[in-house]
């Protein structure tokens, strides 16, 4: 299913070969039928193929903020975990305060001040989402940290870098990446809310959340605009979660 | 007591440190803003709009643009601190006022949901821990339920019971029946989040010894659960029900909008649109002092459910 998703983000001409944007007037607001399998929009857009082209905004978007926020979240998290006790103390309560705002207020909030767009709704998603990495990374860290290989690694004349790429990174950083399959979604739904609020991707563009902005005002004369754009969102957090909870899961039980 | 004294003026301490540093980072990042920062204040960073030299000098003055930014951001603070959060110029009228009088919705919004969002996750997780097909066909529903966009499952709430059965209004008409709509749409995701960390709880508080113990005197199974269980799972699903009532606070917005109901929400939606900075940042900082208070007020529960934290933090005190 997540591949589906992959397959349409990046060659959505396999799935839906006609143009997201070709608009068929004498077919405003037409039900589902063979032709158009999820029917068209109010100014006779197909939805199925807006759909499919809307896996590339919408995914970007998802993938980009969580990006952001692992990368960032990772190097602080790291910097809080190993470093000396001020340091760190100020780090966390960096963290805590950015923790502190409510995650989708403190991105339009971002966008207020930066202007809107896909690239802006990106980042600012991605930035609300890195304090709760930097406290995952910082955890895993001192775990790491305080474990015998760590201290076998200095023992054995290894200098303090190479320890800190070689081990302490790769074994803090494998649970986050688990974490951020499963926030995949949520920040794909964070874009989605963001665009459906009319600070994300600017129209035409096929973008999930702003087709269903747009459908809002149809809802009575064409619930399919509406229905199928949301159909994909919940699908594909859906799967992303699974997926994330099935690598979760496997990884536990080998452990 | 003085030791749990101590405690809560400690745990008071923190949050406010903390609201005051969210003061601090969203003064500083209206600074971040490139270009004049009273244009930034205006709504006119990138619009390019006229703008007479009378208005320009209010701003400066109120702002204390010419000042140093450290004289600046202590006069703000004072300012803050007096109520005054400043003046809207999109709206031409002080931004504590058309706080005051989008909050009540909100207010109401938001508690309706949470209520919502309790009884449902309560119901479901007694009726279902423990038993493997209830558990089973639950955890389905709240993984469709916590990954469905809010603004979609308002939608499908809408068609399904306004287009297609007629049961209630769409538009609304300022009565109770009006709410009902926004606050089940809000209430559902978090009633999913809080379900699953209720629900796991609770099996693994019904695996514990103590219940054997209650069983062998006789309790049945949906009073072992309530009695003894519940108040074991309390902790956890504290914590999620002050982390998701962050999500709660930003669903508001999405839900005022969508259902084009009046409230903090759709004003600050409202406001970003029309570059209204001032109402930006102040809806922004009341959601976080909210989202702040919320979780001061759990974690300051914690010790009087469970006493062993009680002790801990006693002794935790003392040193």
């Amino acid at each position: 299913m997540l591949l589906l998703f992959v397959v349409s983000a990046l060659w959505p001409e396999l799935l839906a070969p006609g143009d997201p944007l070709a608009a068929d007037r004498g077919l405003v607001l037409a039900p589902p039928s063979p032709e158009h399998p999820f029917g068209t929009d109010e100014i006779g857009r197909d939805v199925y193929t807006r759909v499919v082209h809307g896996a590339r905004s919408s995914l970007a978007l998802g993938f980009g903020a969580v990006l952001i926020a692992v990368t960032v979240g990772t190097v602080f998290g790291l910097v809080a975990g190993l470093s000396r006790r001020v340091v760190s103390t100020v780090t966390l309560r960096i963290a805590d305060i950015g923790a502190a705002f409510p995650e989708l207020i403190l991105a339009i909030f971002i966008l207020a001040l930066f202007g809107g767009g896909l690239g802006t709704a990106t980042l600012a998603i991605g930035i609300a989402g890195i304090p709760s990495y930097v406290r995952v990374v910082r955890a895993e860290a001192v775990k790491v940290k305080a474990s015998a290989y760590i201290e076998a690694s200095y023992g054995l004349g290894l200098a303090p870098r190479a320890v800190l790429l070689r081990h302490i990174l790769p074994n803090a950083v494998r649970p986050v990446l688990i974490i951020a399959t499963i926030g995949l979604g949520g920040a794909t739904l964070a874009g989605a809310a963001l665009s459906f609020l009319g600070l994300g991707s600017p129209p035409p563009t096929s973008e999930w959340g702003a087709m269903l902005s747009n459908a809002r005002n149809f809802l009575t004369l064409g619930w399919w605009a509406a229905v199928f754009p949301g159909l994909a969102i919940t699908v594909f957090v859906i799967s992303s979660t699974v997926i994330g909870r099935w690598i979760n899961a496997s990884r536990e039980g080998r452990a | 007591m003085s030791a749990a004294v101590w405690r809560v003026l400690r745990r008071l301490g923190v949050s406010l440190v903390t609201l005051l540093g969210a003061v601090t980072l969203t003064f500083f990042a209206l600074r971040l803003v490139p270009g004049d920062p009273a244009f930034a204040i205006l709504g006119a960073g990138r619009q390019q709009v006229d703008i007479s030299p009378e208005v320009l000098a209010v701003v400066r003055e109120q702002y204390h643009l010419d000042d140093p930014l450290i004289v600046q951001f202590v006069l703000y603070l004072g300012r803050l601190l007096s109520g005054d959060l400043g003046t809207s110029y999109v709206q031409e009228q002080p931004v504590s006022a058309l706080l005051v009088a989008q909050a009540g919705p909100t207010l109401a919004l938001a508690l309706l949901a949470t209520v919502l969002a309790v009884v449902l996750s309560l119901v479901g997780a007694v009726l279902t821990a423990g038993r493997r097909l209830p558990s089973w066909i639950s955890s389905a529903l709240e993984l469709v339920l916590a990954s469905t966009p809010v603004f979609w499952l308002g939608f499908v709430l809408m068609l399904v019971f306004s287009v297609w059965l007629r049961a209630l209004p769409i538009i609304d008409g300022g009565d109770l029946r009006s709410l009902v709509f926004p606050a089940v749409t809000l209430a559902l995701p978090t009633a999913a989040l809080l379900l699953q960390v209720l629900r796991q709880s609770l099996d693994d508080a019904l695996e514990q010894p103590f219940v054997l113990t209650a069983r062998s005197r006789g309790l049945g199974g949906l009073s072992v659960t309530v009695r003894h269980a519940l108040r074991h799972a309390a902790i956890p699903y504290l914590t999620m029900l002050g982390f998701s009532f962050g999500a709660l606070l930003g669903g508001a917005a999405i839900t005022e909008t969508l259902f084009s109901r009046p409230g903090l929400g759709r004003l600050l939606v409202e406001s970003v649109a029309s570059q209204d900075i001032p109402v930006v940042i102040a809806v922004v900082l009341v959601s976080t002092a909210v989202f702040i208070l919320v979780n001061t007020v759990v974690d300051l529960l914690y010790p009087l459910i469970d006493p062993r934290m009680r002790e801990r933090a006693a002794t935790g005190a003392r040193r």
